[in-house]
């Protein structure tokens, strides 16, 4: 997360103590950790760590994955998470942090294709992966539908919460093209709004599954 | 020096509401502008106005641009990603800062150690605070300037979980984080008090023992600043700007047939916007330039400019995009301050972003509340007395009342208010959407609905009886239509789900900000642009600028560039109080008015034709009497004689001037609500199906962006109603749901159908006509859902949040 250690080529740097104290070997997953108040998380174990892996760390560790088709390479310690590896090292910050525990969606991204919450991935766990952004969603200068729709139906108030439920929606009609008010409400039913754009973000993803439909 | 989070120009109330002289014109004219609500009798008002102003703008049916559903200038960028943030920002050899902050409610440090942290590696400075950053500050305390040195002695005191210590600066957040960790601290813990009853008792903790400056009293904007101090108690406030007391209570409450009264609470709501508070400072020798995530860029930079001595032309504060305040994001912060020492000390940028924990803490609440009201009524419905009595605790900070309705919403000659603030060992208040109209609204509307019981009338017949607000009853009557208003008898349904239905009003001050100046640039090349701090906190202020600025040249609003949040423009109001759209909007457009006739000035010299025979429109400038002259605006543009027309223009008084001081406009921004809920009498859980709610805001410039202005107002009127609720565990101080799931909101599967009714009204107040809807929105929503709440159980509840535990214990079920 170093400022200056951007997407450049590997360069082992010991970083003094370099504790694993964050997400450890959690994997891609939204269920089964609870933060407490004192900002300290404790895990359920949930998943053991991968078999063949070796042990990563505490120093900084290459990791390679698709982002918007393209592929990178990063140097991070372990303990990056997805969102921060997107938003601190390819400077990719459509990608929001906002609870930063997975109880937000703010930080919604597609991991080969599906909708997972980029502050509860570890990055080295999308190693030969590939994520999509908010950055990678419209194709050769055209708008995802939804991302259009959006824009019609005044989806977006302070824009924060915008890009985790652009994602969340675009993923809903990625899988169902006809989607009902109910089925549009879980999609993003982890997905945060303070300013209370809900009802124009469900009005918006229903007209953007008649457009898609037409 | 002053304190950082001192009320920073939320409103221009407290210190300006003596009279003032209206403003004298050299030179006026008289201007016949739009007056009432179209179809409902609108007529014309003439007004004396400067002859700078522009003509009367038409009513909306009569424009092509203002009133039209428009696209927000900047979603394209919020849906693609582009849109950066102040948490987005990255500069060159930016620092990391992270905050040390008390884990005691109550304490005195002993000792304090950063050298484990400095010598940490990666660490590059560690500032500690020796002021008082957050809430109240006592007068005469010493502890409000920042050093570059400390003594442990000057350290101030610890009065809530989570007020910040120091911070270090490091290269990443990670290193940051587990420094701030290192930074020894010995406390000597102290007794404390975090309960609004307790808190009030003889013998209780003290948390201030001198008499606090009221610079802290954010929560609640414009009650009278209390002298009286004792114990925990601040108070009492008597009046507001408003006024004070009215007529004899006493005497009142002989002439009433009956009496209503109630016992009410209200919880503290805390504002979770999705941005946290947070700054990116970068000093440099020639500017200081802070990207801030605040409601106000000038204010920021008024207090940086203040606090670290340096003059204003040399503090930069920008704005781009802004995730959401609420009320809480005025002022520099202690985080601002804290970022601009590490800066300062490290000649590096620093960013310095609260965590979510954080931002529970120590960013501010909406107090809460524990009110009396008792209210006289006559047997035909007319209101005799109002008698107010509250409690509140903003924590460590001032501005724990309950607003201004019981004062002002309903005819009354006698009213008589004592609103008390409590000092608790918390974090401290601060202004909340519509800031104590909304705790206010949860008693009187309930209890307005009881007097309407009583008479055995329909709530809002009653309503048409004792409320005399014009506007407020068109809304009542297109609300109830919408809605299909239908009295129930309450508690009327058959089987264990219950449906009720119920309606409450509110008001808000319309109030607004001279600090309003705006420059509009056209260009050679055709392109315009419009200039102005003000920021866009996400109500959309940059489209309605834009689309004030096209109707008046005659263009789109996508053609207009629009360039605010940045302190290298001319001063823009602080976006709180449902201020921004009534202030800047009639700076812009007289602005733009002018640049308008300057650049058909210089094209009627090229034409040698009257200017006034000119005319802009759908893009195009053209001779209204001679069709050969007819030019598209860019090519017109071609004709100036310099690259560029400038104009500046600053808010005006108000038409026909103030009713208080020089920002409190005539009327009242009136709102009514319906809600149409479910109670599952055997569970407790109250599900909202539906709201209605009819507003108005003047003329409204883009009813798409008032549409979800009214929509977030309702939601976060939902959460309040129902979900919300700052739990403090009583043994420790902590906060044990800083975070934002057992936090509870509204999420999507909480969110009813929400039918926006939208009143357009004009007032001829300005170029623009237009006010804020904020605010209003998120007034009565807690009422409207409290009456249907009770008409569809028969039993009233009266402490909020309106959870399942306390249906069932007000059921009498267990």
């Amino acid at each position: 997360m170093k400022n200056d250690s951007k997407e450049k080529s590997p360069e082992k740097k010991k970083q003094g103590v370099s504790r694993r104290s964050f997400l450890r070997g959690a994997g891609v997953t939204t269920a089964g950790t609870v933060a407490l108040a004192s900002g300290m998380l404790s895990f359920t174990a949930a998943e053991p760590a991968p078999a063949k892996t070796a042990v990563l760390g505490p120093g900084e560790t290459e990791v390679k994955f698709s982002v918007n088709g393209r592929p990178r390479t990063l140097w991070i310690e372990p303990r990056t998470t997805l969102a921060d590896a997107l938003r601190e090292h390819l400077n990719l910050t459509g990608t929001k942090v906002v609870c930063d525990r997975g109880s937000c969606s703010a930080c919604t991204v597609w991991l080969d294709g599906k909708p997972v919450n980029s502050c509860m991935t570890l990055a080295v766990d999308v190693e030969g992966r590939e994520v999509t952004t908010v950055e990678g969603l419209a194709k050769d200068g055209e708008l995802h539908p939804v991302q259009e729709a959006f824009i019609e139906h005044d989806a977006t108030m302070c824009g924060f919460c915008t890009p985790g439920m652009v994602m969340s929606c675009a993923g809903l009609l990625e899988r169902n093209a006809n989607p009902s008010l109910a089925d549009v409400k879980t999609a993003t039913s982890g997905n945060l709004c303070r300013c209370g754009t809900y009802p124009k973000v469900f009005e918006a993803t229903l007209a953007a599954a008649k457009k898609m439909n037409k | 020096m002053a304190n950082p989070n001192k009320k920073k120009i939320v409103l221009p109330v407290a210190p300006d509401t003596k009279a003032h002289a209206p403003v004298k014109h050299l030179y006026s004219k008289k201007v016949k502008l739009p007056y009432g609500v179209p179809g409902h009798g609108l007529t014309e008002m003439e007004r004396e106005v400067s002859i700078d102003e522009p003509p009367a703008l038409p009513i909306n049916d009569e424009l092509n641009v203002i009133g039209k559903r428009t696209r927000r200038v900047d979603a394209i960028y919020k849906v693609t990603g582009a849109a950066k943030y102040s948490a987005d920002i990255q500069l060159p050899g930016m620092l990391y800062g992270k905050f040390l902050r008390s884990p005691h409610p109550h304490a005195r440090i002993k000792s304090l150690d950063v050298s484990a942290a400095r010598r940490y590696p990666g660490v590059h400075a560690v500032h500690v605070l020796s002021m008082e950053p957050g809430g109240s500050v006592e007068r005469e305390s010493g502890h409000d300037a920042p050093a570059e040195t400390y003594n442990i002695d000057q350290l101030p005191l610890l009065r809530y979980v989570g007020q910040p210590i120091a911070a270090v600066a490091a290269e990443s957040q990670y290193i940051a984080n587990e420094a701030a960790k290192l930074i020894k601290v010995e406390y000597e813990t102290k007794p404390f008090v975090l309960e609004l009853d307790k808190a009030r008792r003889k013998g209780a903790p003290i948390v201030f023992e001198k008499m606090v400056k009221d610079e802290g009293n954010e929560g609640d904007v414009g009650v009278e600043a209390a002298e009286e101090q004792e114990g925990n108690l601040r108070g009492p406030s008597t009046g507001s700007f408003l006024g004070g007391p009215r007529g004899d209570v006493e005497k009142g409450f002989a002439e009433a047939d009956f009496v209503v009264e109630g016992e009410f609470r209200t919880q503290v709501q805390t504002h979770c916007a999705l941005e946290t508070h947070g700054v990116v400072a970068d000093w440099k020798p020639d500017m200081l330039t802070v990207y801030a995530s605040t409601q106000n860029t000038a204010g920021v930079r008024d207090d940086l400019s203040e606090l670290f001595d340096l003059p204003k032309s040399k503090v930069r504060v920008i704005t781009e995009y802004m995730g959401g305040g609420f009320g809480a994001k005025f002022g520099a912060g202690h985080f601002g301050v804290m970022a601009t020492e590490l800066s300062r000390k490290t000649g590096r940028p620093v960013k310095l972003m609260l965590d979510r924990e954080e931002e529970h803490l120590s960013a501010g609440n909406r107090p809460n509340s524990h009110q009396m009201l008792k209210i006289g009524v006559k047997n035909d419905g007319k209101l005799t007395a109002i008698d107010l009595t509250s409690y509140g605790t903003a924590g460590v900070g001032l501005g724990a009342g309950v607003g201004r309705v019981a004062q002002d919403l309903y005819e009354c000659p006698n009213f008589r208010q004592a609103q008390y603030d409590v000092f608790t060992h918390a974090g401290p208040g601060a202004a909340f959407r519509a800031p104590g109209n909304v705790q206010g609204i949860f008693s009187l509307e309930q209890l307005i609905d009881q007097a309407a019981e009583r008479l055995g009338m329909d709530p809002v017949k009653y309503r048409d009886i004792i409320d005399k607000h014009e506007v407020r009853k068109l809304q009542r009557a297109k609300g109830a239509e919408v809605f299909g208003w239908k009295y129930k008898k309450p508690g009327s349904d058959p089987g264990p789900i219950k449906r009720g239905f119920g309606m409450a009003q509110g008001h808000w001050t319309r109030f607004i900000n001279l600090n309003s100046s705006a420059t509009v640039r056209i260009n050679k090349d055709g392109s315009v642009e419009v200039m102005s701090s003000v920021q866009d906190i996400g109500t959309g202020t940059k489209t309605i600028l834009a689309q004030v600025v096209a109707e008046e040249l005659g263009l789109m609003a996508e053609d207009i560039t629009v360039k605010i949040g940045d302190t290298i423009y001319p001063d823009g109001p602080g976006s709180g109080g449902s201020v921004t759209a009534g202030s800047i909007t009639p700076a812009v457009r007289n602005a733009a008015y002018k640049a308008k006739m300057e650049l058909l000035g210089q094209v009627a010299g090229a034409w040698d034709v009257a200017i006034d025979s000119l005319e802009v429109k759908n893009g195009e400038v053209y001779s209204k009497t001679d069709s050969s002259k007819k030019l598209s605006f860019g090519e017109a543009t071609k004709k100036m004689r310099t690259n560029q027309i400038l104009a500046t223009a600053s808010r005006p008084d108000d038409y026909g001037g103030f009713e208080i001081g020089n920002g409190i406009g005539y009327g009242r921004l009136g709102s009514v609500q319906f809600a149409e809920v479910l109670v599952d009498t055997e569970t407790g859980f109250i599900k909202v199906e539906r709201v209605v709610a009819a507003h108005s805001c003047g003329r409204p410039l883009n009813p798409m962006q008032v549409e979800s202005q009214i929509n977030g107002g309702v939601i976060m009127g939902i959460g309040y109603a129902l979900y919300e609720d700052r739990i403090l565990d009583l043994n420790t101080g902590h906060m044990v749901n800083a975070n934002l799931d057992q936090y509870k909101l509204p999420y999507s599967r909480e969110i009813p159908k929400i039918e926006p009714v939208i009143i357009e009204h004009y007032g001829a107040f300005s170029s623009t006509d237009a006010s804020g809807i904020g605010e209003p929105a998120n007034v009565p929503t807690a009422g409207a859902i409290a009456n249907a709440v009770y008409n569809a159980i028969g039993v009233r509840l009266y402490e909020l949040p309106m959870s399942p535990q306390k249906v069932l214990a007000a059921l009498g079920v267990s």
